[in-house]
Parts: structure tokens; sequence; C-alpha cells
């Protein structure tokens, strides 16, 4: 199989928490540093993308961030601006008014048309062939398959129309899975991995995009393996603290309890792993990602990030 | 002349949960996604239900199925369920009150509204069967929103429960719920909704609205059209009946017995949002009544006389094995190679100064928090997950007291 950097078009979801947007950005991070001019799309614009590259934030108009990075934030309307303009041949001067109003009372009562501006949006970046590969931070992951399903919903709602018609393409870019895919985030817990099962399913019943990969994220350190821990039992037990806390200060019993718990905490996350693994289909493969014990989020982590992601990907 | 009593509205806040759920009626929990809002809603509701007494009902939207399980929510759609007693028993809790719980099911409730507020039967079945309206209560974002809140007024007007414990779906962005209510109002008296309306009933279409058409009909082809006017043509029959009831929803949370509760972690992200919310929440004036804060290190990681054990026994881990190995040899053969309990002191004082980094950033977060709750309470990282009431009980009593 090609790897995920090979595709053109990526959507990156998962639940809220588990680091969705920091993986986007350090995958999309990843495949500038190798080459490619890169454009990581922000759906839930909140500015957060352009942060983790320490750049002020951006709106509709994409910019470079870093050499070959480009980061733009999904704007429906601003979208539907360009897509009269583009597609219908409708020139808008300024603010759209009354016709905006009108929008947006058709995308909330037309379930299917603000998501089909989005999703049209990144096709039209493919098929232009601007770049060499769209990342998109795409809605958390009990959004993405509304987003993901909008160009064949809209083909069953609406018979006959200039949408209509635009479907087709979108849906042949959608499908191709040298061209497009999906990557899911998550994190070894109970119900991040749950959902991630749970959208690997509805990701092959309901749309046309293949599943790429799922990234696991803070992925807590292996600290003993099994010879180790039993020192390590013994450790705790009383007379060797006592002689421990003799040696180094009082509070080595803090110190082994502490240890303990980041070992407990690794063994509850295993069993969540494995029934990830045996969850999704064996095809998919699994990226891990370490648990960063990081002072704080920004471009560094991000790089830490895309250096972890790169090894997992084979570079 | 003694100074006047100060009034009982200007008594001192509460400064725990106990004291602040005690007095209200629905408690909302809300924040960013992922991080264990509907583990400490139910956690509260516990709570309550073994010291406060009377019915508590806590209302969940996607709980972890071996949560549900202990809940006795496993497949049972949107109807209330009582918590059975063997639950209770098996944790060795007695509860004072009774404990319920219901999921929400969005498809569900909202059949359920249409068939509340249908003025015929024929409406009623038109719009059970419309696929526009089949798309927007299934699939639709914002109808999850409108419904919690919706299912909330409805029990609540229900007078069937003491205290109400809500879980909010997680939403795109936090705060749609709350608007929700009058989005859908607004959405009904909209100038719009009437020019759409408008061909449907008759084929005049003046020259005002002509452009409009024209660009809506090049876009979303004529039949579209068609269907989202019958859609609306029938939806309006119960225009009254929807309106009127989005302002008592509105109203109820802005009510004196309604509180809301931020849930977050100290990560920067979901903290942001959630001080965003908290701040939000101020604006409108809603009552924020408390933050918890999920999943926060123990203390003991910023302490600094056991940050300085750790950088010694990582600096002397030779040292130290050599030390420790006879003790370690007498437990155990095995367990007296040098080289192995260097090893493993190496791995657990590393292990704690890379937590140090961690719960200092956390630390840093809190003491910066922009907002300010009448509680503010902190939950420890659990070693293992909560999925049972055991675990809720577990998580509740780091809270309640304060």
């Amino acid at each position: 199989m090609s790897s995920l950097l090979d595709l053109r078009l990526v959507f990156v979801t998962g639940k809220g928490g588990v680091g969705k947007t920091t993986v986007a950005s350090a995958l999309a991070l990843l495949a500038s540093q190798r080459g490619k001019r890169v454009l990581i799309c922000e759906v839930d614009g909140r500015g957060d993308v352009a942060g983790l590259y320490e750049a002020p934030p951006t709106g509709y108009q994409e910019r470079e961030v870093l050499p070959g990075l480009f980061v733009m934030t999904m704007d429906t309307e601003a979208s539907l601006r360009e897509y009269l303009k583009l597609q219908l041949r409708i020139p808008v001067v300024g603010r759209i008014g009354p016709l905006a109003k009108a929008f947006d009372f058709v995308a909330t009562a037309a379930p299917g048309v603000r998501e089909i501006l989005t999703v049209g949006k990144f096709c039209y970046q493919v098929r232009e062939r601007q770049y060499d590969l769209v990342v998109v931070d795409a809605p958390a992951s009990g959004h993405i398959i509304g987003q993901l399903a909008a160009p064949q919903a809209i083909n069953e709602l609406v018979k006959v129309g200039l949408i209509r018609s635009q479907t087709d393409w979108m849906l042949d870019i959608l499908s191709d899975p040298a061209r497009t895919g999906l990557v899911a985030v998550c994190t070894p817990e109970e119900m991040p991995v749950n959902e991630t099962v749970e959208l690997a399913g509805r990701v092959r019943t309901e749309t046309t995009v293949a599943l790429r990969g799922v990234v696991v994220n803070r992925v807590l350190p292996e600290l003993f393996g099994r010879q180790e821990e039993a020192v390590f039992d013994a450790l705790c037990s009383a007379r060797p603290r006592r002689r421990l806390d003799g040696l180094v200060g009082e509070e080595a019993g803090t110190v082994l309890a502490a240890a303990r718990l980041a070992v407990t905490m690794r063994r509850t996350r295993a069993a969540h792993l494995d029934r990830l693994r045996a969850g999704i289909d064996p095809a998919v493969p699994l990226f891990f990602l370490p648990y960063l014990f990081a002072r704080s989020q920004g471009l560094r982590t991000t790089r830490q990030v895309a250096t972890s992601l790169g090894e997992e990907l084979g570079f | 002349m003694a100074p006047a009593r100060s009034s009982p509205a200007s008594s001192p806040p509460p400064t725990s949960l106990d004291g602040l759920v005690a007095a209200k009626e629905i408690v909302i929990a809300c924040g960013p996604g992922g991080v264990g809002k509907t583990t400490t809603a139910a956690a509260v509701g516990l709570q309550a239900a073994l010291h406060h007494g009377g019915k508590v009902l806590v209302v969940t939207v996607d709980p972890a199925r071996r949560l549900a399980d202990a809940l006795g929510l496993e497949g049972i759609g949107d109807t209330e369920r009582r918590v059975p007693d063997d639950a209770f028993r098996a944790a060795g809790l007695k509860p004072r009150g009774e404990l319920w719980a219901a999921m929400l099911d969005t498809k569900q409730s909202w059949d359920a509204l249409i068939r509340r507020h249908a003025p015929d039967e024929r409406t009623k079945d038109e719009i059970l069967r419309n696929p526009l309206y089949q798309n927007i209560s299934g699939r639709f974002v914002q109808s999850h929103d409108y419904i919690a809140m919706e299912r909330l007024y409805e029990i609540h007007a229900s007078s069937t429960y003491d205290l109400i414990v809500v879980d909010t779906p997680p939403t795109r962005n936090a705060l749609d719920f709350l608007d929700a209510p009058e989005r859908l109002a607004d959405f009904f008296s909209s100038r719009l909704l009437r020019w759409l309306i408008v061909p449907y009933r008759s084929k005049l279409v003046n020259v005002a609205t002509r452009p409009f058409y024209q660009i809506a009909d090049r876009i979303l082809g004529t039949q579209f059209l068609a269907d989202i006017s019958e859609f609306f043509v029938l939806f309006q029959s119960m225009y009254d009946g929807f309106v009127e009831r989005a302002q008592s929803v509105t109203r109820l949370l802005s009510d004196r017995r309604t509180t809301f509760m931020v849930v977050s972690t100290l990560e920067a992200v979901p903290l942001r949002e959630a001080e965003f919310f908290a701040d939000e929440l101020t604006k409108r004036r809603l009552h924020l009544g408390a933050i918890v804060l999920n999943k926060v290190l123990p203390g003991y990681f910023t302490d600094p006389v056991a940050t300085g054990t750790a950088a010694a026994m990582k600096e002397q881990a030779a040292d130290l094995a050599a030390a420790l190995a006879p003790d370690l040899a007498a437990a155990g053969p095995e367990l007296g190679d040098e080289e192995t309990i260097r090893r493993v002191l190496g791995e657990v004082a590393e292990s704690f100064l890379n937590f140090h980094v961690v719960a200092n950033r956390e630390r840093d977060e809190r003491a910066h928090l922009a907002v300010a709750p009448e509680v503010l309470c902190a939950v420890p990282f659990f070693d293992t997950d909560i999925y049972d009431l055991a675990g809720l009980l577990r998580l509740g009593e780091q809270i309640w007291s304060g």
C-alpha cells in the first residue's frame, strides 16, 4: 500500500480532546519537510492550527506559514462566494447580504449544503493541483460522517440542478483510495477507542472514503519488562523502601507510588489498544505516538509529533 | 441600632458541590469533548441520590457502554429507568433517594415532539415521512442541541424529579445548545421562510423575490426547492407551539433553579474552550455554578521534596542499586541483580520527573484560570476507567464536599 503522504487529500478526525488538530498539523508539517507543497485547512476554525506553527491566525485565504506549508481556515460564506463566481459565473461584489441570509437559511434547512461547500472546496484544491497534499483538520468524529457523505446525500436529495452535476466529480475524488483517505486519531482510553471502532464501521458503510490509518496518540512509555517489574514490586515492599528513604530522602515512597500509577495507567490503556486492534480492519495500520511530557503546545511540540509520526511511517 | 443582618440573598455562596446542588433542580454539565462530562454528570447524580435523597435523574447523551451497563441503560432508548437496587447493593451503597437514568435518543425525541405539536394526523404523518425531516432529525447537528434542551424542559415540566442532571451533547461550538431554542424560534418567524413558502402556495412570485428564486433554482433545482417548501408549510402549522416552547426552554435555562457545571481538564486546548464557555455563561446571565477539572495529576508531582528525591534517585541509581541489592536478594535470588535494580530505579525516577513537567504546567494553568465559579473542584487522575457505581462513587467523593 502506498504511503499516507502519497495521497492528495487527507481528512484527519477524532473524538474531542485526543489531539486531532496536533496530529493534523504534524502530518502537514512532516509532508512539507519532505519537500511537498502542503495546504492544511482548519474546518472548525478557532485558529488552533496557525497557533501550532507559532503563526498569527489565518483566514479563508491560504497563507504560507513555513516553507511549503500553507494554512487556511474554512469559511462557508466565503466558499459560497467563490463557488458562485467560479462555477456559476455569478459575480458577487462585497458581502453577499440577503443572499448570504438565504444561503444560511437553506444551508440550515437542507443538511448537506454547508458540508458540500466545505468538502467541495477541498476537492477543488485537489483538482486544481496547486498543492501536492491537502490535509483537513476535519470535524470531530461525530460530525465527519455527515461531511464525507454529503455529496452522496445531496445526490439523493437533489435530483437536478447545478449542485447535482457538481457532486459527480467530487465523488470521483473522494472515492479514489489513491487520492483521498481518512485518518482517525484516538488515545488508548475507553471512549476514544469505542468511538474510533464505531467510526471505522460507519466510514465503511456510509461513505465512499477509505480509512487509511488510525493514529494512537499519547501512548505512555513502558517502564519495565517482566523481570524489572518483579524488582520494582520488591523495591516497593517495606524494608527496601525504608532503606531507600534513608539513602535519598523521605519521599522515596511517593516516587515509587508515582511509578506505580504510571504502570497501572499504561496497563489499563494497553487493554484498550487490544480492543482497538480487534475492532478495526486488520488492513488499516495503527500508528503510535508517545505521550509528550512537554511544557506546552506550540511549534516545538508539533515538530516532535511530526518526527514521531515520520518514524511510524517508516521515514 | 445594630447593623441589619445581611439578607439571605447575599449570604455567602456555597463552597461545595453538595451545597450548590442541594439548592437546584437542574444541573447542566457542559464543556469541551473528551473531558469526562458524562462520567462527572453521573457521579454528581449519584452523590445527590446518596446524600440528598428524593428522585434524581441523570440524562446522558452518549455514555460509555460499561457505564450505560452500570446504570441499567443498555439498549433502552430514551425512556427513564431506575438504577436497580442490586447495582447499589453490589457497590455496598444504600442511597437515601432514587437514582434514575435516561439516554437521549435524538430521533425518538424529535418524533415525539412532532406528534405533540402536529395539528392533525395527516400533518403528523406527512412530516414524519418527509425526507428532509428525516434528514434533519437524524443527522442535523443542531437538532441534537435543540432536542437535548427540549427534553430537559419536558422532564422538568413533568415534575417527577427533585433534581435533573443533564449531560450536554458534544457540539461543534460548545454554546450551540444555549442558542438552539432561540434560533429555532427565529427560524420560523423569518421572512425567508415566507419567501420559500410562497411559490408552493401560488405561482405568483413578485419582482423583489424573483432573483432569489432564480439563483436558488439554478443551484438547488426546482424539485428540491419544492421539497423544502412543503416541509416548511407543514412545519408552519406547528409554529406557535414550537416558538412558545422554545421560549419556555430559554426561560428555564436562566431560571434560578438551574445551574451550569463546566467540566474540563487542565490541558491547554480544552481549558481555553471551557474558559470561553464559562465566560459566555456569565455574559448571558446564566448561573455558572461550578467548574470541575478532571484528570488532574496528583499534587505530589509538584512537591519539591519528592522531586528532589526523584532527581537524587536518578543521579545515584548505581550506588543505590549496590546498597539495595542484598535486601532484594534476600527476598528472592533473581531480584538481586544490581544492573536490573539500577535500571528500575532510573525508570522510576525518570517517570516521576516526566510527570513533574506536566504537573507544573497544570498547576500554572489552574492558578491563572480566567473565570471564577462558585465552586471549583479537581478530580485526580484515576489509574483505571470508571465503569460502575463504585467508580462513580470514587469520583463523586472527590468533588462533593469540597
